[in-house]
């Protein structure tokens, strides 16, 4: 039997109308543009299932801009998040469309930048606010964003993993998942852990010769 | 720790505490906090609580789909200025659940209780029990403790969902929550916040959920005004010592039933139901093409 708190029941705070269509989208916007470091001059979001069909009427547009913006599902600039990513110079479109074997509210994240290529992320809203993100670029990846997460991509060798975990071991940090997916030579990490990592830690890891590609989301 | 109703009566009998005592001390061991960090996140709920049960009251608020709104104020005004059928409390009770579900729908900030639908209920039932008795800071904010442990175990033992369990697992599980929240305001003791909350769970068994064209607008906002006078009907009940012969957990069990028991069509996915009907159905129409 899950355990609820008194917060899970008298929350979220959020701006409405829906958990699932508004507050997970932020949700979903926010952590995309989080993985994706920035410095985009415009965002597509592909739409399927019950995000495409319902989206105006659930304010899920304004509150995946707002979360490209960095704003939270409780922001009440979500409202404004047009007129905000205008004042911003960030340029926005929004795409219906059908993705196979998807969840109904998952959203297909397209960032463009002007000095390189276009980078993208597919998330779902799975309800009450929760998300899970499935896709990074390419990458076929699981992880919901409640939990610190450090996502690694490496020349595949023996003993990186060992190499990464002793780390974080050495600082006390907990793994709380850890998912490992190779493509020819290349590795991509991702690593849920229980509690956000200090700076020093986060450059010894950077500081691993093999590691061509490092994100943190804390 | 509690999973059931019985188990928190127990809990409450045995130690002579009240429930709000109970769940405060489970929350404070689950999220390993202080009585003073608990106490002061519910204040901050309560604060948002306040403002959407009272910001439609004085502007119309419409929705972002504009299919509904200012309801709120019509409500308000009416009860002001005129003789009213059912009272100027139960009208007062009635405008601000239906302010918070405006605001809900315009893309304000609301607190989920349980869930963004049925946001309006508690907020108002707390707001209207502290109006009427002249409760105190702390005995308004235990009340929002008692109507969370009330959610915790319908949660656990059934759902919050409207895609689950119909409206009645939130409607009518945040009108449950109100009413024992307001019984414990009142004075009442544990066994009559149980029953309370067992009466408005038993008044909308087998509320469907059918919002038109999939937005949480109408009827939820309609459902959160009834909602709230459901709160408020069922505490009084209890208050003057009603009792439930069916326990609560015996109740919630039979929600969950019922809930499952309800075809797809009526559980949001807004295929039957007032969804369903001619005008519904024209209006979700309009709204997406
Ligand atoms: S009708 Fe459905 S969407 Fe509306 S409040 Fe009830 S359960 Fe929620």
């Amino acid at each position: 039997m899950k355990e609820y708190g008194v917060f899970d029941i008298l929350g979220p705070v959020m701006v409405g109308p829906s958990s699932s269509h508004t507050a997970g989208a932020a949700r979903l916007g926010k952590i995309a543009s989080e993985i994706s470091g920035g410095g985009f001059y415009k965002v597509e979001f592909h739409l399927h299932g019950s995000f495409a069909k319902t989206y105006k009427g659930h304010g899920t547009d304004k509150a995946l801009v707002a979360g490209i913006l960095g704003y939270s599902p409780s922001d009440e600039e979500l409202r404004d998040s047009f007129q905000l990513a205008k004042d911003k110079g960030i340029l926005f479109e929004f795409i219906e469309t059908e993705m196979e074997y998807a969840h109904p509210n998952t959203a297909k994240i397209v960032f463009k930048y002007k000095d390189r290529p276009d980078f993208y992320i597919t998330g779902s809203s799975i309800g009450g606010g929760s998300i899970i993100i499935t896709d990074i670029d390419g990458d076929e990846v699981e992880f919901t964003g409640e939990y610190p997460t450090i996502i690694l991509k490496y020349k595949d060798q023996k003993g990186m993993i060992s190499k990464i975990s002793s780390i974080l071991a050495n600082h006390e940090i907990n793994i709380a998942t850890m998912k490992v997916s190779r493509d020819g030579d290349n590795a991509t990490m991702f690593c849920e852990i229980d509690t956000p990592i200090e700076e020093n830690v986060v450059e010894e890891i950077k500081n691993i010769k093999e590691i061509t590609r490092a994100k943190f989301i804390l | 720790m509690f999973n059931k109703g019985s188990e928190l009566l127990d809990l409450c009998n045995k130690e002579n505490k009240k429930i709000s005592d109970i769940v405060i001390e489970k929350e404070m061991k689950l999220s390993n906090s202080s009585l003073e960090e608990v106490i002061g996140i519910m204040k901050e709920t309560f604060k948002v609580m306040e403002k959407s049960a009272t910001e439609a009251l004085n502007k119309e608020v419409r929705s972002v789909s504009g299919l509904t709104g200012g309801n709120a104020k019509k409500v308000e005004e009416y009860r002001n200025s005129r003789k009213t059928l059912s009272g100027v409390f139960i009208n007062s009770a009635m405008s601000k659940a239906l302010s918070t579900s405006e605001v809900n729908a315009s893309m304000g900030k609301v607190c989920a209780a349980p869930t963004a639908g049925a946001s309006g209920i508690l907020p108002s039932a707390i707001l209207s029990a502290k109006e009427k008795l002249e409760s105190d800071d702390d005995t308004t904010i235990r009340g929002l403790f008692v109507a969370a442990g009330i959610g915790e175990i319908v949660a656990k033992n059934a759902t919050v969902s409207g895609a689950e369990g119909g409206c009645q697992a939130e409607c009518g599980v945040a009108a449950a929550m109100a009413a024992a929240g307001i019984v414990e305001m009142a004075g009442g003791t544990p066994q009559m916040s149980l029953d309370a909350a067992g009466f408005a769970l038993i008044n909308i068994m087998g509320l469907v959920c059918d919002p038109i064209a999939g937005l949480v607008e109408y009827p939820c906002s309609l459902r959160n005004a009834s909602g709230v006078v459901n709160a408020l009907i069922s505490a009084d009940m209890a208050m003057a010592e009603v009792e439930s012969l069916v326990p609560f957990d015996e109740v919630v069990e039979a929600l969950y039933k019922v809930g499952k028991a309800l075809p797809e069509s009526l559980r949001e996915t807004a295929l039957g139901g007032i969804a369903a009907t001619p005008t519904g159905k024209e209006l979700s129409r309009r709204l997406f093409s």
